[in-house]
Formats: structure tokens, C-alpha cells, sequence
């Protein structure tokens, strides 16, 4: 079998150039998707009938949490690849998601107690999604934390892809023991940050505002892959060769 | 020379050995985790009040969340000395499956420190008002995250070996992991004490249990060996 | 244990440190009888040598072949077949001497206590078999880390400045070993400053450059 395209996928000089080649296209996409979706959110989709205006940083929010989770799986993904294979590109990537993921769910964080301010008059309630998203931040910043405490770059990358892959196994056990957690009190309310009651008109924004942070997160990987390529290969030839 | 190979049991029972035998020798590093428990739960009647119905309500979750962290504690040089002595790079060159090994040295450990834990789970549980009738599920759900939070240790443990102020990354890296045995094992205790049934809690608690039993062992290798290649 | 075939091969390894490029197509065969002595001056790679045979350290490139067969996806069998006495004595200092011998190198080979005792005379240090080992002096330390190598049982011997803290009696009993051992038909590979055998007749020589 030929795993040559593979191969030359996974090395530096030309991972390097084809990053550089697609970054502007998933950035000027991505720009357009989350003006678009803005729009549509903030003016032509109509207000939710039980929690007027407010609730339309769902617009926000909900992208954000699912970003938050699609980027520690791919973290995760990328630092196993890295792992079993021993391909540092696969490495890199890993460490190219984890800022931004983390940044994700910092948002998610942010927008969902904004969202709660005005509606139920706290900055915080501990929700299922919220506390599964304060949980997977820990996580981000765990891993962060890790590869940061080794001096040695080969030893950070594969502790934390272990991390990685121990947390990406826990993060399913997390969510559903948080949400049977909140269902457990008869006191506390159901998930305050439930979807009003879904409408065509309200999905569709939310639809091109979750393409639109896909490209956003394909552009920002780009972007930052090519920083540790740079980082990484900074002593070798081609780069060199290039400059 | 007709040497015979040990058998992978009988090795791994002596690494469980090995462990506790050193342990006997400086029984009053084992003490020490238990003492924090103790001093931590005594804490939070200190910090809110000396009402035992008041406290009741929260016992639970105060007897855990003190279990897991002592039981952090310990478990940051769990394998720190091992490895400075060049002993855990023979049990990688040994021939033996190293996760067996590893899993031998956390059951070591676990009798060392989670099982006191649980022990004394009930005499702490007193202090803050948890009445007789959850002793059983207090212990159980106890052996089982102490067990489970070993294993998870293990393998922070195993990861930040060598790395300066090592237990607080640790703890960093352990904690979220560890937040369904809380939440679980703490809900056990509260429904035993409500009248319903902790039945359902405790079977995921085992669930998990197992579950760490099976894969930690892969994954305190792969750390292991990360820590001890350079 | 046979020795029949127990050839060791490595063929053009490369080995990095984080940038640096140590080792570059290393290739040597070591066979039945004969002890490799790898020289070099500090820093050169002899350790790191070491490390990628056992297994410690990846080697980028190139490959390990053990009795005609690649070493890759075959390690723990290799590995038990592969004594290694290393910078480090991996002793624990509140354990006898015994206790050290029998929960270390009881962990490839089983011991009776006769076994032990016979290892420990070997070595010269029987009288301070009950000692606990960090009472013992740092050539005395040396020779338990042998004596735990001696009772590995293995074919291929890798030893990195076996002779380190070593009295001229030490290094004798460094040196006998060898030799038993690979009169017997072992392998051994060694990196050492000193003299070490430097006369014998199953002495080659890999010398590596920077």
C-alpha cells in the first residue's frame, strides 16, 4: 500500500507550505459564515416567546460548547496518531488545539453566564452543560500544564498525549455524571439553558454559526500548527533553505 | 545455568510485597495521609458549624472529598523514588509485562492508604453527624473510588515523575478525572441516608472502578516508560 | 539457556537527543564469545547506544536483530534475554542485600536462597548479606548491582562503565565475569573509560566518533 501521500502530508516543509496555501481561505469563510450568522441571529430570527431577546446568545453559546468538545476529541485524536505512530506533525497539531479549545470553552463559560444574568438574576448556576464545560476547561488546563512542566519537548508531547487519551476516555463518563447530577434534585430546575422551543427559523443561524466557528477552528489551527512547525524545526535545513 | 523464568503472578506479587515491606519500614511516612484526613475533616465544623444536624446534610461529601484528596497526597511519590533509583528501568528491561507490575505497586498502595481511608471513614463520618445506617454504603462507595483514585493516581503519578512541585500538577491533572467517583460515591451515601436506594450509584461506581482496573494498567506503562526513556 | 545463534546485530542506527543528532548509522554484530567494548570520548553517545539496545531510547532509524530475528514488536522476549547493569544500582536502601537480590532479580529468574548466597560469595560480599543496603559502601553497592546481574541469567550482557566506584579488586571481578561469561557464550557489549579487558583475546573494539 502506498502510504507515500501520507507521508508527505506529515512532513514539516510540505505540511508547512499547504497550511500557509489553505489558512486564508477557512479564515475569509469563516469570517463570512459568523457575520452571516450574526445577522441572521440578531435581526431576522425571530424572539423566543418565553425568554424574549435574551436567549439569542444561544447563537454564541451553543456553538462554543460543541467546538469546546469537537477540539479535545481532535486534540486527542491527533495526540494518539502522535503517540502510536511517532509522527511529531501529528504532536504538534495536539498542541496547536489545546489553546483554542481551551478558549472555546472559556467562551462557552462566559456566554452561558451572560445568558444568566438577565434571565435568572445570577452570574452562575450550576447546570449540567456549565459544570461539564468549568470540568472540560480543568481538563484543557491540565494538559496545558503538563506539557509545559517538561523541559524535554519530546517527553511533554508523549505525557500529555497519555493525558490526552485518558481524559478524551473520561469526558463522556464526566457528562453523564454531571447531568445525573442535576437531575437528582427536585429543587433545582431543569437545564435553564434548555433550546426555546425549536423553530426552522431558529436553527438555521445556529447551523452557519457552527460552520462558521468549524472554519474559524480550521483557520486557527492552521495559523498556530504553523507556529510549532516553526518552533519545532527551527534548527533544520529547509527552513533555513527557505528563509 | 538452568535458570527458571518467574511466572508474570509471581512477580507482580512481589513488587505488592516489596512495597509493603519498605512501607513497614517507615510506617510513619503511611500515617501521614491518614492524620490529614482526619485534620481536614475536622475543618469543616470548624468553618460552618458544631450543629450535627446541619452538618449531616453535607457529611457525605465532606468525607470524600477529604478521602480523595489524602489519598493525593500519597500518591505523588508513589513512583518518584523508583524511578531516581534506576529500579523502575529494570522492571521495564525485566521481561515482564510491565502494566502487571505497575498495578501490583498501586495495590500496594491502595492497602497503604485507601483502605485506612475507608477504615476510618465511619469515625470521621460520626464527627459530622452521618448516622449509623450509612456506614455500609460510606465504606463501600469508599473502596471503590480510594481504588479507582489509586489507578488514576497511578497514572498522574507516573506521568509527572521528576517534574518540580510535581503534586500540584498532579492533583491539577487527577481531580477532574476524579469528579464522577465525588459525585457518585457522595449521592450513594446522601440517598442511603434519604431512604432511597444507592444501589444504582453504587454500580456505577464499580463500573468505573473496573473500567480503571482494565485500561489503567496500559496506561501507567505508556507513562511509565515515557518518564524513565531519556 | 542456549547460546546457540544468540547473535546480536544492529544495523544503521540514528538516534537523536532533542536537536542533536548522536548516534548516525551505528552498525555493528556481536556474536557468541565475544565482548564489544564501545570507546569514545565523553559525550559521544555511549550511553545513548546502550539505551536504544535495551529498548530505553528510540532509534529513528534502523533496526536491532537478536538471534536472526527483528527485535521490533518482540521486546519483552528480548529483553529478558538481556542483562543490564546500568550508571544507576537500582537498590533500595532500607532492603537488605537479600531482600534487594530477591525482589529485583526475582522478577525474571526464580531464586532459592542457596542461589543467592552462592551470587553474593561470588561477588565477595556474603558477610554483608543482611546488611540493609545503605549501610553498604559505594564499591560494595557496585558489586550487589552485579551480583544482581549475575542472577539474570541473560545471554546478551549490557554493562555502561561497569567499573565505576570499583577497588583493583572490583575491576578484577569485572573482569573474570566478563570472561566466564562469554566462555561460557554469552555476549557482552560494555562502554568504559578505563582499561577493561583491553588484552583479552575476546576483545572488539567499537570505537565511536562525534
Amino acid at each position: 500500500m502506498s502510504w507515500t501521500w501520507f507521508h508527505k502530508l506529515a512532513s514539516p516543509p510540505h505540511a508547512y507550505r499547504i497550511l500557509g496555501t489553505i489558512a486564508p481561505w477557512f479564515g475569509w469563510a469563516s469570517l463570512g459564515l459568523m457575520l452571516l450568522a450574526t445577522w441572521w441571529g440578531l435581526v431576522k430570527a425571530p424572539a423566543d416567546y418565553q425568554q424574549g431577546d435574551g436567549f439569542r446568545i444561544l447563537y454564541v453559546h451553543a456553538p462554543s460548547a460543541w467546538m469546546s468538545m469537537f477540539t479535545y476529541v481532535v486534540m486527542a485524536v491527533a495526540a494518539g496518531v502522535g503517540l502510536i505512530w511517532r509522527i511529531k506533525l501529528a504532536h504538534a497539531a495536539a498542541a496547536a488545539c489545546a489553546p483554542i479549545g481551551a478558549s472555546f470553552t472559556f467562551l462557552a463559560l462566559a456566554t452561558g453566564s451572560i445568558w444568566g444574568k438577565p434571565m435568572w438574576g445570577t452570574w452562575w448556576v450550576w447546570d449540567a452543560r456549565l459544570t461539564s464545560e468549568l470540568l472540560l476547561l480543568f481538563l484543557y488546563l491540565g494538559y496545558m500544564a503538563l506539557r509545559a512542566s517538561f523541559d524535554d519537548p519530546q517527553r511533554a508531547d508523549r505525557a500529555s498525549a497519555v493525558l490526552a487519551l485518558v481524559g478524551v476516555i473520561n469526558v463522556p463518563i464526566i457528562h453523564f455524571s454531571v447531568k445525573w447530577w442535576t437531575t437528582l434534585h427536585q429543587a433545582a430546575s431543569v437545564t435553564k439553558f434548555d433550546k426555546p422551543s425549536i423553530q426552522l427559523a431558529m436553527l438555521i443561524p445556529l447551523f452557519i454559526m457552527i460552520a462558521g466557528f468549524q472554519l474559524y477552528f480550521g483557520w486557527a489551527v492552521s495559523r498556530r500548527l504553523r507556529g510549532e512547525i516553526l518552533r519545532r524545526e527551527r534548527n533544520a535545513t529547509w527552513l533555513k533553505d527557505a528563509a | 545455568m538452568t535458570a527458571v523464568r518467574t511466572p508474570t503472578l509471581a512477580a507482580a506479587k512481589l513488587v505488592f510485597q516489596r512495597d509493603l515491606t519498605l512501607a513497614w519500614r517507615r510506617w510513619d511516612e503511611v500515617a501521614q495521609p491518614l492524620i490529614f484526613y482526619v485534620v481536614v475533616t475536622t475543618m469543616f465544623p470548624l468553618a460552618t458549624t458544631p450543629d450535627l444536624s446541619a452538618l449531616r446534610v453535607i457529611g457525605g461529601g465532606v468525607v470524600w472529598v477529604a478521602a480523595l484528596l489524602a489519598s493525593l497526597l500519597a500518591l505523588e511519590a508513589l513512583f518518584r523514588a523508583d524511578v531516581e533509583d534506576g529500579t523502575t528501568e529494570q522492571w521495564v528491561l525485566s521481561g515482564q509485562p510491565l502494566g502487571y507490575l505497575l498495578l501490583a505497586k498501586v495495590a500496594a498502595h491502595w492497602v497503604l492508604t485507601g483502605l485506612p481511608l475507608v477504615i476510618m471513614s465511619p469515625i470521621v463520618g460520626t464527627g459530622l453527624g452521618l448516622p449509623t445506617s450509612v456506614w455500609g454504603v460510606l465504606m463501600l462507595s469508599l473502596l471503590l473510588g480510594t481504588g479507582t483514585l489509586s489507578i488514576l493516581g497511578g497514572i498522574g503519578a507516573a506521568l509527572t515523575v521528576g517534574v518540580r512541585r510535581g503534586s500540584v500538577l498532579l492533583s491539577l491533572l487527577v481531580l477532574p478525572l476524579a469528579m464522577p467517583l465525588l459525585i457518585f460515591g457522595s449521592r450513594a451515601v446522601a440517598m442511603q441516608m434519604d431512604g432511597d436506594s444507592p444501589v444504582g450509584a453504587l454500580q456505577l461506581l464499580a463500573a468505573i472502578f473496573f473500567m480503571a482496573l482494565s485500561l489503567g494498567p496500559i496506561a501507567m506503562s505508556a507513562a511509565i516508560r515515557i518518564s524513565v526513556e531519556n | 539457556m542456549t547460546f546457540d545463534g544468540a547473535v546480536f546485530e544492529a544495523r544503521e542506527i540514528n538516534a537523536w537527543r532533542g536537536d542533536r543528532h548522536i548516534l548516525r548509522d551505528v552498525s555493528f554484530s556481536v556474536r557468541p564469545g565475544e565482548f564489544l567494548k564501545v570507546t569514545g570520548p565523553n559525550g559521544v553517545g555511549k550511553t545513548t547506544l546502550l539505551r536504544v539496545i535495551c529498548g530505553l531510547l528510540p532509534a529513528e532509524t534502523g533496526e536491532l536483530w537478536w538471534r536472526g530475528k527483528s527485535v521490533r514488536g518482540r521486546r519483552d522476549e528480548f529483553n529478558f534475554e538481556l542483562g543490564h547493569l546500568g550508571h544507576l544500582n537500582s537498590l533500595k536502601g532500607d532492603l537488605t542485600a537479600r531482600e534487594n537480590l530477591k525482589f529485583l532479580a526475582g522478577l525474571r529468574t526464580t531464586l532459592t536462597a542457596e542461589t543467592i548466597d552462592a551470587t553474593l560469595d561470588r561477588v565477595g560480599i556474603l558477610s554483608r548479606g543482611d546488611l540493609p543496603a545503605r549501610s553498604l559502601s559505594a564499591g560494595q553497592k557496585r558489586r550487589l548491582a552485579l551480583a544482581r546481574l549475575l542472577l539474570a541469567d541473560a545471554a546478551l550482557w549490557i554493562l555502561d562503565e561497569p567499573v565505576t566506584n570499583l577497588d583493583t579488586a572490583g575491576i578484577q571481578l569485572v573482569e573474570d565475569l566478563i570472561v566466564e561469561h562469554v566462555q561460557q557464550g554469552g555476549l557482552a557489549i560494555a562502554a568504559a573509560h578505563q582499561r577493561l579487558l583491553d588484552d583479552a583475546p575476546c576483545l572488539r573494539r567499537l570505537e565511536l566518533e562525534p
